[in-house]
Formats: structure tokens, C-alpha cells, sequence
């Protein structure tokens, strides 16, 4: 076997059996042949339910299909009530965050201790300005009564379209909510992650729960790439 | 007896690709550029479906580089792959289905009314 520059120090084969187990510090779990195959196997396993996230954002999706496809004017007055540069910001923010979590993962790939904390907790802060600023998007849709169910107030729009309007804010509401919800699990996710990765656990064999835990982040980042165009940029010319 | 499973040295020729990080900054300015982009055409009215087009073509665009480079999708195996085109696949099936159902109830009620109301297309 070639011998590994990397700076994690030792040569650790990541492709034998039994004999060679304990190189990897109780990491490989009794059930896999190897760490490659242990890490294929999870990442496969993640890719499985990120494929059951994009069902579950799909379903979100399909309901604004439909109500955009049957009051496209409606959806045009409710998107006009979004505050495009914070929307415009947080988009910026969210790609970041990205950058900074695919900067984390490349860290876990070559031994890079204190750089992957370092992205980690980048990622985490970009994370909580990301949800900042949603609080004071929902703040200012509070405060100028277009909560429905709460104190939406038709007067703002045309005779006829205030309730289709609502159903529009319904859908923000629910689209915005549920990926901010998946935001503040990746923030719990990785505060759990930031102290392990300064303690070291994360290393060039076992950089897959970095990996696991990217593909997650990024999948978020994606339903954020759709949303801001769909909500936010409806009809703006 | 065959061998049941993968556990040979070449036998997971990607799974310890890492990507450059010039290719992460890339795609990193590339996103940013189509946000800025998608912002700026969403100001100028190009007729009828055209916003919603563009608006969604960057989307993707920006969604295609987030899944191959900063998910290693690029790199990935054929059954992560699977995974993706069969997410994508379903997602397409519901909203293609749904989306149809809504579109053949209206449409022809609308044509009815027109017609009844003595309007021609």
C-alpha cells in the first residue's frame, strides 16, 4: 500500500479485515467488511432519505402549483408583500453556509483538524443569520397583519383576491416554516458534531459523518434555491 | 462461491475522492452569479411563461451544482445516483399528474363557458 502524506500522520489501511481493526479506533462497526464499505453503505443510506425529503418538500410544492396555476394574480399580490433583500441576503447567506460546510467536509477528507472545526462552526453561525433574519421576515408579516388564521387582514388587497392572497401566505408560511424547521436541526446537528470534530473524531478514515451530515445541509440549501424565486420574485417587473 | 461482498482494494475506485478546493470556490461564484441573475431578470417583464422559465432554469442550473459538486454526486456510485434520478423521477410524476388533473378540469370548463356564453375562439 502506498504510503499516506496526509497530515493525519499514520498509514491506516481502510480496505483489510479483522487483523487490522483496531487501526481504526472502533469506528468500523462489526457488521461491515471494511470502512469503504461501511461508508458506502450510510452514504447510500443518506441519500435514501434526502430522496424522502425532496418527497416530503414535493408535496409542498405540488400544493403551490396547483393555487399558482388557479390564482396567479392572488400570488403575484402576496409575493409583492416579501421583502425581496432579505430574501435576496438570505439566499447569499444560505450559499455560503454551503461553501462552508462543503470547506468542512474537504477538511474531514485530508486531516484537518482544526480547519474542519473551524468551517464547522462558520457553517453553524451562518446558519443562526440565516435565522435571524427569518425571524424578523415573520416579525414585519405580524406586524403588517398578513398571518392567516392569526390576523390576516384582507382590506390590504383587491375585492375578491384577499382570500386567495391568504392561501398564498398559507403556503409561505408552511414552505418557509418547515425548511427553517430543517434548518434549526442542522444547527442542533451540529453542535453535537463541533465539539467531536475539536476532540479529533473526525479523521481522514472516518470523514463520512462529516460527508452524511453536508448532503443533508446542501439538500436544505437546495429547497431554499427554489423557494426565493417562487416566493419571493413573483411579478416584480 | 462468489463473493458476497466489496472488500478489495480497487473495488471502491471513488470513495476517496476529494474535491479540489478551486472547484468548490467555482461553483461557489457560480451560484452567487445566477442569484444575481435570477434577481435581475425577475425585474423585467419577458412576457407571458418567460419569467417563470428563466426563473426556473437558474434554479435548476443552481440545484444541478449543488447535488454534483458540493454533494460529490459527480463522484458518487450508480446506486447513489439511482437514489437522485429515482427523487427526481417521483417528484416530476407528482407534480406532472397533479398539475395535468388541475389543468384538464379548467381548461375545458372555460371553453364551455365561452362557448355558451356565444364567445369563439
Amino acid at each position: 500500500m502506498a504510503a499516506d502524506a496526509r497530515p493525519h500522520g499514520g498509514i491506516v489501511p481502510s480496505d483489510t479485515h479483522a487483523p487490522d481493526a483496531h487501526a481504526h479506533a472502533g469506528v468500523l462497526q462489526h457488521h461491515f467488511d471494511s470502512l469503504d464499505q461501511q461508508r458506502d453503505a450510510s452514504t447510500l443510506g443518506m441519500w435514501a432519505f434526502v430522496a424522502q425529503e425532496a418527497m416530503f418538500f414535493g408535496g409542498l410544492f405540488t400544493a403551490y402549483l396547483v393555487y399558482r396555476f388557479l390564482y396567479p394574480q392572488a400570488f403575484h399580490l402576496g409575493s409583492h408583500q416579501l421583502n425581496i433583500l432579505l430574501g435576496g441576503i438570505n439566499t447569499a447567506v444560505l450559499i455560503t453556509s454551503s461553501l462552508t460546510m462543503a470547506m468542512a467536509v474537504w477538511s474531514a477528507q485530508t486531516g484537518r483538524r482544526k480547519l474542519l472545526t473551524s468551517f464547522l462552526v462558520l457553517t453553524l453561525l451562518l446558519g443562526t443569520v440565516f435565522l435571524v433574519i427569518k425571524y424578523f421576515e415573520y416579525a414585519e408579516k405580524f406586524h403588517h397583519g398578513l398571518v392567516p388564521g392569526y390576523n390576516f387582514n384582507q382590506a390590504h388587497f383587491p375585492a375578491g383576491e384577499g382570500g386567495h392572497v391568504q392561501l398564498f401566505f398559507c403556503l409561505y408560511f408552511a414552505m418557509t416554516g418547515m425548511h427553517a424547521i430543517h434548518m434549526i436541526i442542522g444547527a442542533g446537528i451540529l453542535l453535537v458534531y463541533i465539539p467531536l470534530a475539536a476532540k479529533g473524531k473526525f479523521t481522514v478514515e472516518y470523514a463520512h459523518p462529516v460527508e452524511l451530515f453536508g448532503l443533508y445541509w446542501h439538500f436544505v440549501d437546495i429547497v431554499w434555491i427554489f423557494l426565493f424565486p417562487l416566493l419571493y420574485l413573483l411579478g416584480r417587473y | 462461491m462468489p463473493r458476497l461482498h466489496l472488500d478489495k482494494p480497487g473495488d471502491y475506485p471513488l470513495a476517496h475522492k476529494v474535491i479540489p478546493v478551486s472547484t468548490y470556490l467555482a461553483v461557489f461564484s457560480a451560484l452567487l452569479v445566477l442569484t444575481a441573475l435570477t434577481v435581475f431578470v425577475a425585474f423585467h417583464h419577458l412576457g407571458d411563461p418567460w419569467n417563470d422559465v428563466v426563473a426556473i432554469t437558474i434554479a435548476l442550473t443552481k440545484a444541478t451544482l449543488v447535488v454534483l459538486f458540493f454533494m460529490h454526486v459527480k463522484y458518487s456510485t450508480a446506486m447513489v445516483r439511482l437514489c437522485v434520478v429515482a427523487a427526481i423521477l417521483f417528484l416530476l410524476t407528482i407534480f406532472g399528474i397533479t398539475w395535468s388533473d388541475y389543468w384538464a378540469r379548467r381548461v375545458p370548463a372555460i371553453r364551455v363557458q365561452q362557448t355558451t356564453y356565444g364567445v369563439r375562439e
